[in-house]
């Protein structure tokens, strides 16, 4: 395979800014859940492609445990999600601020 | 270059332009859609570079489950549909700052020498992935099903229903 270690670093790299700016720079819940599970994605992918750059398996374990967590944190997240939508709220999170002076 | 090194860079650009699409949209139904692209392409990178066994739990757990998740609390919650796109003067502060930092990333990764030999070819099996995760790491095993078991009672808790007498909070 002619694709060197860095490439794979790069390609990580850029799924994890995407989903950092999906995160940050929109309102929906939904959405910034998405950019979440992104970054998670990306930690993954350089998980997997340090496994194989130095011949261990410890990487693909990790990336088993990391999906584990991101399972949790999405049902926590959109059962939050539902609890304050029951509770009179909007999937938006800009209006979430009632802490607000 | 190899089928396999032309399959990485064609996975490659098809899960950062989902990703841009998905990050774009502004009808969360389209933007789950792409995102579900994304997580199949990531699972396709996976096998490409030795490792079937996450390729297959980022198909299950990920575009299977978890964006299914997404896809049925939208439709349950009936999230208005906004079509187009999120206007682009929303993206310009944190595009400057992700630009910043994906610069320092790229100089960082193209610092390491070590980076730019070719990957060698391997394929790890399943089997072989689960012996060690249990040999070596049983303990951080242990611990993600204590965090799914708390997430699970956490869900538990916060999809209740109320009891009749007590929704006087519960605008409707």
């Amino acid at each position: 395979m002619n694709v060197p270690l860095s490439h794979v670093l790069a390609v990580a790299a850029a799924l994890f800014v995407i989903g950092g700016v999906c995160a940050v720079a929109r309102r929906s819940i939904i959405m910034i859940l998405v950019g979440v599970e992104f970054m998670l994605t990306a930690a993954c992918l350089a998980f997997v492609g340090a496994a194989l750059a130095w011949g261990n398996l410890d990487g693909q374990a990790a990336v088993i445990i990391v999906m584990g967590a991101a399972a949790a944190e999405a049902a926590l997240g959109l059962a939050l999600l539902v609890h304050g939508r029951r509770g009179g709220g909007t999937a938006n999170a800009d209006d979430y601020n009632r802490l607000a002076g | 270059m190899t089928a396999l090194g032309l399959l990485f860079y064609l996975l490659s650009a098809v899960a950062l332009l989902a990703a841009v699409l998905a990050a774009s949209r502004r009808n969360p139904i389209h933007a789950v859609c792409c995102a579900m692209v994304v997580f199949l392409a990531v699972a396709g990178l996976f096998v490409v570079l030795g490792a079937p066994l996450p390729g297959v739990l980022e198909v299950v757990v990920y575009a299977g489950a978890i964006m299914v998740l997404f896809l049925f609390i939208i439709m349950l919650l009936d999230l208005k549909a906004e079509a187009g796109t999120v206007p682009m003067a929303r993206f310009l502060v944190p595009g400057v700052f992700a630009a910043a930092t994906l610069a320092a990333l790229f100089a960082l990764i193209g610092t390491d020498p070590s980076g730019r030999m070719p990957l060698p070819m391997a394929l790890a099996t399943p089997a072989a992935v689960g012996q060690m995760l249990f040999d070596n790491y049983w303990m951080a095993v242990e611990a993600v099903s204590i965090l799914l078991f708390a997430a699970l009672a956490a869900v538990l808790l916060l999809g209740r229903t109320p009891p009749a007498n007590a929704n006087k909070g519960s605008a409707a």
